[in-house]
């Protein structure tokens, strides 16, 4: 049961145990709070505009505890200043989806911070994009909106700006650093630079096609995001997905997973002013990225998974070559390893660099990889496997030391563990079909995807319409709850080791922004 | 140190044979001497990501790979707009990323290339315009060239570079 729910609990449509609850503003805070003093995490908080409906605005708030995920919805009256309670005393990480939940619907939420989050200026102070009239193809002038960062004064501190720009293949935000000769005393980010209105253009679109946005949300994570949203829409609608199917999909989010974590390692060892380990692991990337084409007809997979099932089969030859290429990874990952675990300058970057301690990550909601770098080992497809995982046994990689080190070595294991998770998948993977039909959603229904991405969960929230329309959709980024952590695994390290310790993190921008 | 040696050795040289442009049977030896007559050094390109799912630049990322090694036919990343010839960009322009695009832009010397990467930026792709989206990278700065896919393969993204260079040069 949940921390803090007593009665009025419905069940709610998901792939992993899930309940929901209504409550008033006190609960809302009381709800948290015991979540928190039990060990619970936020997942995601967002909120709705149902003037239409109700006169209300709603905000829900989505906890993984420990025998699943809760939602909690707390609603409020239209009027000229809507507000809710903040949960940012129980869970800091919610701070940034308050400024996110105002920019996009207006709603406050009681606490201090009211500096805008996604909007830039670019649409004016009194719309607001979320709010049911307020039309998507809207188009505003962009006007130059000052962000206020918290200055740092005293002898010989110095601000360093970098981005939106940066210099390198990568997603823009503004990183502001206090510093002192080279340590840096203080990091505030700035993101939103990304925002491209995904949440409002999920509700111009039909519960069928959604898939294909959710893809886009973070292409780095395409597997991930549509699967769960697909898992959204299919729990809604009461849709089983064919075996084959499943197996497909989890095959596809591992192969996700190893080229993330592949092209992470590779950049890692080039942070640390090892080209070989780039070279080698780029090298180790494409194959797999050419392995991918073979086999799902795609390099990266974009369009794979569809309601109801996937897109295309594997051609006949595809197991025989699957199994040969992860035969192969593996006695490179193993060298590979090996020389990174033995090289004195590697290691020397790698170790006791942005450290971020088990207490820090813990008391900053921290999720995913990063979590499990910081001795919080957590991770959905073993918490709470949904099918194929609850016949995988996924073993959960955990490190203590929080450092550059320890992120990499999860990275490490998790790249181990996916190669046995394919090979038993491939040698299971029994004949069938590989979709199903998923009829419209009814209008009102909540449905909730969660999948273990290769950055940590991500979450789709999707309410239907009527017709088959959408009628909200929020999508959930481990970033959120990862980006602020960053700001603390910085302090006291070298300006120079910035890059290396964002690399370590790799969180997504265009995931966060929306 | 005998082992990271005794890997590289067993590896090899991954790198294929460049595409040549479609357009023009142009082997790429006089392509290469072209780029050279013309600017009197590598061709270089700065990267510039103006609100894209990310997708694009993971392609983008793996013309440094092995495979394709795009250095080794005299064409690099550069880390600021002041030292480009050409400016790659992906993405939706987002509306939070309009000036920055302008900015850098105009930072680029002339004459100057601009090649608009993937269906978003060709066209805005699945986010056309709205009010946080001003479509595609035409939009907002003047483009010589655009690749399509989503996101387009690493060969697609090389065949247009080396396109606009043969149409402008």
């Amino acid at each position: 049961m949940t921390p803090g729910f007593k009665e009025g609990t419905k069940t709610v449509p998901s792939n992993l145990p899930c309940s929901r609850k209504r409550v008033g503003a006190v609960e809302w805070r009381e709800i948290a709070k015991s979540v928190r003093s039990a060990g619970g995490r936020l997942f995601a908080l967002w909120g709705t505009d149902d003037r239409d409906r109700d006169t209300c605005f709603r905000v829900f708030a989505v906890y993984l505890h420990s025998s699943g995920v809760a939602v909690v919805e707390h609603e409020m009256e239209g009027g000229t200043k809507p507000t809710y309670p903040s949960l940012r005393e129980y869970f800091p990480s919610a701070l940034r989806m308050e400024r996110a939940i105002f920019d996009l619907l207006g709603i406050k939420s009681i606490e201090p911070d009211h500096r805008g989050w996604l909007r830039h200026g670019g649409w004016p102070e009194d719309a607001f994009p979320l709010r049911r009239d307020f039309d998507c193809n809207n188009q505003f002038a962009a006007a130059s909106a000052p962000y206020p960062f918290v200055q740092v004064e005293g002898d010989g501190v110095h601000e360093i700006p970098v981005g939106p720009v940066h210099a390198g293949t990568i997603e823009p935000g503004h990183f502001r650093f206090s510093v002192v000769g080279e340590k840096v005393l203080r990091l505030e980010e700035r993101l939103g630079y990304k925002h491209k209105g995904i949440e409002k253009l999920f509700e111009t679109m039909a519960q069928k096609e959604g898939h294909r946005l959710a893809a886009r949300i973070s292409g780095d994570s395409a597997v991930a995001y549509s699967w769960a949203y697909c898992a959204a829409l299919e729990a809604a609608t009461g849709t089983i997905c064919p075996h084959r199917a499943v197996q497909l999909r989890a095959l596809a989010l591992e192969h996700e997973r190893l080229a993330n974590h592949l092209g992470d390692l590779g950049a890692l060892g080039n942070d640390a002013g090892f080209a070989f380990g780039l070279t080698h692991f780029a090298r180790m990337k494409e194959d797999l990225l050419r392995t991918n084409q073979a086999s799902f007809s795609a390099r990266y997979l974009m369009d794979f998974l569809v309601p109801g099932g996937v897109a295309s089969d594997l051609p006949n030859d595809a197991p025989r070559l699957l199994l040969d290429r992860y035969r192969s990874f593996e006695a490179d990952l193993n060298a590979m390893r090996n020389t990174y675990d033995n090289h004195a300058g590697v290691q020397d970057r790698f170790r006791e660099t942005g450290i971020l301690s088990q207490e820090t990550a813990y008391n900053l909601d921290a999720v995913g990889l990063i979590a499990r770098a910081s001795g919080i080992p957590h991770d959905l497809r073993s918490d709470f496997p949904w099918p194929p995982y609850d016949k995988m046994k996924v073993k959960v990689s955990s490190q203590t030391s929080g450092d550059v080190a320890a992120r990499v070595a999860v990275r490490f294991d998790e790249v181990i563990e996916s190669l046995r998770i394919c090979r038993a998948l491939v040698a299971e993977l029994r004949s069938g079909d590989i979709a199903t039909v998923v009829p419209d959603a009814g209008p009102g229904l909540l449905g909730i995807g969660a999948i273990e991405g290769w950055r940590g969960p991500v979450l789709v929230a999707l309410e239907t319409g009527s017709n088959g329309s959408i009628r909200r959709c929020h999508p959930h980024d481990p970033s959120w709850q990862n980006w602020p952590l960053i700001e603390y695994a910085i302090l006291g390290n070298l300006v120079p080791d910035f890059p290396l310790i964002n690399k370590s993190f790799n969180l997504s921008y265009s995931g966060h922004d929306l | 140190m005998i082992n990271t040696l005794s890997r590289m050795i067993r590896t090899g040289i991954l790198t294929e044979e460049v595409p040549r442009a479609p357009k023009a049977d142009l082997p790429i030896g006089n392509l290469q001497e072209k780029v050279r007559k013309i600017l009197g050094r590598a061709l270089c390109i700065r990267h510039l990501d103006a609100g894209s799912c990310n997708g694009c630049e993971l392609e983008i990322q793996a013309l440094n790979n092995p495979y394709y090694n795009i250095e080794g036919i005299g064409i690099k990343f550069v880390a600021s707009p002041r030292h480009a010839d050409l400016l790659l960009v992906t993405g939706p322009v987002s509306v939070n990323m309009e000036e920055a695009l302008k900015r850098t832009f105009d930072a680029v010397p002339d004459p100057k290339l601009v090649v608009a990467v993937g269906d978003c930026g060709a066209c805005g792709g699945i986010f056309g315009k709205s009010y946080a989206s001003r479509g595609a990278v035409a939009d907002v700065i003047p483009v010589d060239h655009t690749v399509k896919g989503c996101p387009p393969s690493p060969l697609a993204i090389l065949q247009a570079i080396l396109e606009t260079i043969q149409t402008t040069a």
